[in-house]
């Protein structure tokens, strides 16, 4: 069953750009890249309850990283850059994530909003690099041999990290400093009590988040060809939060979801600019009322619903405590 | 001989409100101490200040010989005292096992694999249900694998919080032979705990906590006797237990 569902997901993913009109496959690619961010996202806010508001800064630092590497480097390979744009940005999220220690709630966000607005100034100000509000033409990245200089090429390679960056999130539990991490999420206390180091682990949440939104930024900059800085405006952000909201806080699968949900809404949204927050807002209030878990949870439930009865499949209730054996 | 756990003094603040008063005490090596007192007396506060959950306004406290007042938790943890926090917070959407793995996170990784065997032998439910999730765990397995996991480290001194809290009268007897079981192999346990009569009869020293300050204390024989113990804890622990029973 789960693995039948897998194996036909596979098949719709590798053969859309053979079945759909080359539009879409450049919004696929976007709700790949999209994806990417949500989870570094989703390993911040979700996971250790930290809430940015700046993520469409990390995305703009990996985004121009992977460029300038792409345009004064071409010798580079694909993979080479990506890595790049994933560590420096990486690096920028540790230095902002240690100050933000202090910070909770409101105040964290607060800052981070203002961390985004800095990136975007930094941008413009660095216009002998950046090129500012001119903006920056990327050109076609070379994998070896091949330019990737075709929407299929690139579809595929965003795919190809995306299934990468996915699976190591997905087994993220698998590992020591993953579980410490996941543990933080479930109970801080209890987490604590076990030996893992608090700030660390949230400093951590912070670089990670900033690596996988900096390596989505270095695949949004080759899949849309061109950067200015109005692209990393402060409502990428909030997009990129409402992601992880509607898609479901703390889950890979959700991550997806929510990224694929709100990609193609603001593209059929185009229209109407002027109504967009307004929509966005009512999606936003209307899943926090009635699905607060996102899709993911809300998906969960449906399939319990589904089998029920069937032991094993069953979400654990909130956070049973004072359970009394028979 | 110097005692596992000596608190001198402790005064602890939430905001303005003050939550202890310098509160003074000591557990032996190997021995069973309890803590008693009403809710919001201090008690759960007096556990975390010693596992450095909580950072102490006044005061001092050494284990072992060390002072670790300012010790960070991680770091006590290390050094051999185990939490087992009010509420049990086992991590729900874990496994058994990955609930101990994180208990472990300060264990060596070539000893994991023993101390996990070492849990499942103490609680051998907890070895059948090892890749269940914990949050669908009853009440008294989640505080087993909340006591196992706390044990990953192999800890000198147990600071266990209300075990007993929520569970029916036969997995709470239970769960106090399991201690008495940690405690014969050397552990140090400080309990706290709502139901005074049974930790009096398992503990050998007692002291009750009362808004934050420590009123009385002596060996739990005495404390049982007290007017003042008996009209307050175990006159109050009758009417729970006929409540909860």
């Amino acid at each position: 069953m789960r693995r039948a569902a897998l194996a036909t997901g596979a098949v719709v993913v590798l053969g859309l750009p053979w079945a759909v009109p080359r539009y879409f496959v450049f919004l696929a690619s976007l709700i790949v890249v999209n994806s990417i961010v949500a989870i570094g996202l989703n390993l911040l806010s979700g996971y250790t309850n930290q809430l940015s508001f700046g993520h469409a800064g990390f995305l703009a630092i990996g985004a121009y990283t992977g460029a300038l590497l792409t345009i004064h480097a071409p010798a580079l390979p694909v993979p080479a850059a990506l890595l790049v744009a994933g560590l420096v940005t990486a690096a920028v999220g540790l230095a902002l994530g240690i100050p933000c220690l202090r910070l909770e709630g409101l105040y964290l966000a607060m800052a981070t909003l203002a961390f985004g607005f800095v990136v975007v100034e930094a941008i413009l100000n660095l216009d002998w690099i950046t090129r500012g509000n001119d903006g920056l033409r990327v050109p076609a990245a070379r994998l070896g041999p091949i330019a990737l200089a075709t929407d299929t090429a690139r579809y595929y390679l965003t795919v190809a990290v995306a299934a990468l960056l996915i699976l190591a999130a997905l087994n993220i539990a698998r590992t020591r400093t993953g579980r410490a991490l996941l543990a933080v999420r479930e109970s801080e206390i209890a987490a604590q009590a076990s030996g893992v180091h608090l700030a660390a682990y949230k400093t951590l949440a912070f670089v990670l988040s900033a690596f996988y939104t900096g390596v989505a930024g270095g695949l949004f900059a080759l899949v849309v060809g061109f950067l200015s800085p109005d692209s990393f405006d402060v409502f990428l952000s909030v997009d990129f939060v409402a992601m992880i909201i509607v898609g479901g806080l703390g889950s890979v699968p959700g991550s997806v979801l929510g990224a694929a949900v709100i990609t193609t809404l603001n593209d059929s949204l185009a229209g109407f600019q002027n109504y967009r927050p307004l929509i966005f807002g009512a999606i936003l209030i209307a899943s926090m009322l009635f699905m607060p878990g996102g899709i993911a949870s809300a998906l969960r439930k449906l399939s319990v619903a589904g089998a029920a009865g069937y032991p094993g499949t069953a979400p654990p209730a909130a956070k049973p405590r004072q359970g009394d054996d028979p | 001989m110097t005692p596992v756990l000596d608190v001198q003094d402790l005064t602890v603040y939430y905001g303005k409100r003050r939550a202890l008063e310098g509160v003074s005490l000591t557990v032996g090596r190997g021995e069973i101490v309890t803590l008693l007192g009403a809710n919001g007396a201090g008690k759960s506060t007096t556990l975390r200040a010693v596992s450095g959950l909580v950072r102490p306004e006044r005061g001092r406290i050494v284990y072992e010989g060390r002072d670790i007042t300012q010790a960070p938790a991680d770091a006590i943890v290390a050094a051999g005292v185990g939490h087992v926090p009010e509420g049990r917070e086992i991590f729900p959407e874990f496994t058994v096992l990955e609930n101990l793995l994180v208990g472990g996170h300060t264990v060596r990784r070539s000893q994991v694999g023993e101390r996990v065997d070492a849990a499942f032998e103490l609680f051998p439910v907890l070895g059948r249900r090892q890749s269940q999730l914990a949050g669908t765990l009853s009440g008294g397995e989640q505080q087993m694998l909340a006591i196992g996991r706390a044990l990953m480290p192999r800890p000198r001194l147990l600071l266990l919080d209300e075990p007993s809290l929520g569970l029916a009268p036969l997995l709470s007897r239970e769960i106090f032979r399991v201690i008495q079981r940690i405690n014969d192999s050397g552990v140090a346990v400080l309990l706290v705990e709502q139901n005074a009569r049974r930790a009096l009869a398992l503990a050998a020293r007692g002291y009750v906590l009362e808004t934050g300050r420590l009123v009385v204390a002596g060996p739990s024989a005495a404390l049982a006797a007290d007017p003042r113990v008996r009209t307050a804890y175990l006159g109050l622990d009758r009417a729970r237990g006929g409540a909860a029973g």
